[in-house]
């Protein structure tokens, strides 16, 4: 029985995303990273929520960066271990269609939780519920674009050694115009101004990452995996 | 002359500047003739190797 | 005619024409490289804004201009080695991520020295510097990768797909860097040279970037040669070849 590539493609995201709630910790782990990190920032700077508002939208970025890099850890890793990875990239169904189906999943499974879960965050830096639009909006499409840049990079970095160092070292530079835009947006509508400007060149990034990364990500499983 | 060496009064960010290039271009070559140096002792050993396994 | 073209392609070739090559580039960047000291440093007036420290530029902009252009270089190496299969093309980028690294970190430190005495800081989040840290991140990112596989090979295809995917993130970062710096509007933006240098300044300055690409062109041919030999060991020209 032969399956067309969009069940193909459904099929796998809910393969994936079945299997991810089969372990809740691999979940948790990374949005329990995202509060932690955030509480850091105004415990160490003891600031008034006034005050820490105006440093809100980078330390809420940087935590969501850095949480969204610890959560990479399990996008391949299980697969390549259990040989499952080689069945599906002779499955068929080529392999860009098989990273997008996992990192649409993994997507739905770690990023979109850091959307829901950010509104609390940005309570607590004292960020203003008007500029809650602008921070959800901004962070679904930067986490959407890091899932794939971290796809290129888990795909490069499978069962190497010390993988996890040399993927942030891989992912944060090409993260950095996320992080630049991502922040601005969020700041803008903190402090009022238009954020609109912003978002286009957040969506913009989101649309060309999305598009070009699918085919960067099959190369670089091509490559580990051969 | 000391109006050269003290290039305005920036001697102390200019120099160390040329300075410190002066390093990087020397090290470039170091480096370079190290790498060179070291694949050839390699292959040397490897070709080495395959001739008294030949034997 | 392009005969000369496909035998690039060849390891053994590369590796006799690079040592030819060597003694010249060295040359030719000997000489370009004193003149542009020489007519720099003392020949070139100093100038009505920055006095003696403008003369930073010389090393300054070369370094700033070659750490891109080594990078497009080993990005293209790159997609060259992957699509085609030319393994000089790994060869290439292995050899020229190190050097092009060495001039961004050359770059980011006169560029620091520089801005002392002109913005009154060592550091500023000031566009060329943030996006040339990045591009310095970059390259530790490829030469990292490169080395953590135990398969040669598989470290070249893999350093070679992240340096094509970071080259496409070379002008996105500047750009985004450029657009960030105008939000914030706090840090100073100095325009390090006028549109119009007067000859005097701007020939030194062209000598100092045709002298340091040549000398990245020597230095290229030994470490190309070095990392060539690396890669065909078992082959049998490299008997004849290391005899020499």
């Amino acid at each position: 029985m032969t399956v067309s590539g969009w069940q193909a493609f459904w099929l796998l995201v809910h393969r994936e995303m079945r299997l991810s709630f089969r372990r809740p910790e691999q979940l948790l782990q990374p949005l329990v990273f995202f509060l932690i990190v955030t509480t850091l920032f105004p415990l160490g700077l003891s600031l008034q929520l006034s005050l820490l508002r105006d440093i809100a939208p980078g330390v809420l970025w940087v935590a969501a960066l850095l949480s969204a890099l610890l959560s990479l850890d399990f996008l391949f890793k299980s697969d390549a271990d259990d040989g499952t990875l080689e069945q599906l990239a002779l499955s068929g169904h080529g392999l860009t269609l098989i990273v997008a189906a996992k990192t649409l999943a993994h997507w739905l499974v770690t990023g979109l939780a850091l959307v829901l879960v950010s509104p609390i965050v940005g309570t607590a830096l004292g960020i203003p519920v008007g500029a809650f639009a602008t921070m959800l909006l901004s962070l679904a499409l930067g986490t959407l674009t890091l899932s794939w840049l971290g796809a290129i990079g888990a795909g490069l970095t499978i069962g190497l050694r010390r993988g996890n160092v040399l993927l942030s070292l891989i992912v944060l530079p090409l993260a950095t115009p996320l992080l630049i835009f991502g922040a601005a947006a969020t700041e803008r509508a903190v402090s009022g101004t238009s954020a609109v400007g912003a978002l286009y060149f957040l969506a913009a990034l989101c649309v060309f990452t999305c598009t070009l990364a699918p085919f960067a990500a099959a190369a670089a499983l091509r490559i580990t995996l051969e | 002359m000391s109006d050269f060496w003290s290039m305005g009064g920036y001697a102390r960010y200019v120099w160390p500047c040329f300075g410190f290039s002066g390093i990087v271009l020397a090290w470039n070559v170091w480096a370079a003739r190290r790498l060179l140096n070291a694949a050839r002792l390699k292959a040397a050993r490897a070709l080495a190797m395959t001739a008294s396994e030949a034997r | 005619m392009w005969t000369w073209f496909y035998k690039l392609a060849s390891p053994p070739y590369v590796f006799g024409v690079a040592a030819a090559l060597m003694p010249w580039l060295f040359g030719a960047a000997a000489l370009a490289i004193g003149y542009g000291l020489v007519a720099g440093l003392g020949i070139a007036p100093p100038d009505y804004q920055q006095g003696e420290a403008f003369r930073m530029i010389y090393v300054h902009v070369p370094s700033a201009i070659l750490s891109v252009t080594v990078y497009t270089i080993m990005a293209t190496a790159s997609a060259v080695a992957l699509i085609w299969r030319i393994k000089v093309g790994h060869a290439v980028a292995a050899a020229s991520a190190p050097i092009g690294a060495s001039f961004t970190l050359l770059t980011l430190v006169t560029g620091s020295l520089w801005g002392r005495p002109m913005w009154g800081t060592y550091w500023a989040w000031d566009p060329r510097l943030t996006s040339e840290l990045i591009l310095l991140f970059l390259y530790v990112g490829v030469m990292s990768l490169r080395s953590a596989f135990e398969d040669p090979a598989r470290g070249d295809r893999a350093a070679a797909l992240l340096a094509v995917v970071g080259v496409v993130n070379v002008p996105i970062v500047h750009f985004s860097v450029v657009w960030w710096n105008s939000l914030h509007q706090g840090a100073t933006i100095v325009t390090l040279e006028g549109p119009k240098m007067p000859g005097s300044m701007l020939w030194p300055l062209l000598s100092m970037w045709l002298g340091f690409m040549l000398f990245y062109g020597a230095v290229l041919c030994i470490r190309v040669r070095g990392e060539v030999l690396n890669r065909e060991r078992q082959s049998a020209w490299v008997r004849e070849a290391i005899k020499s």
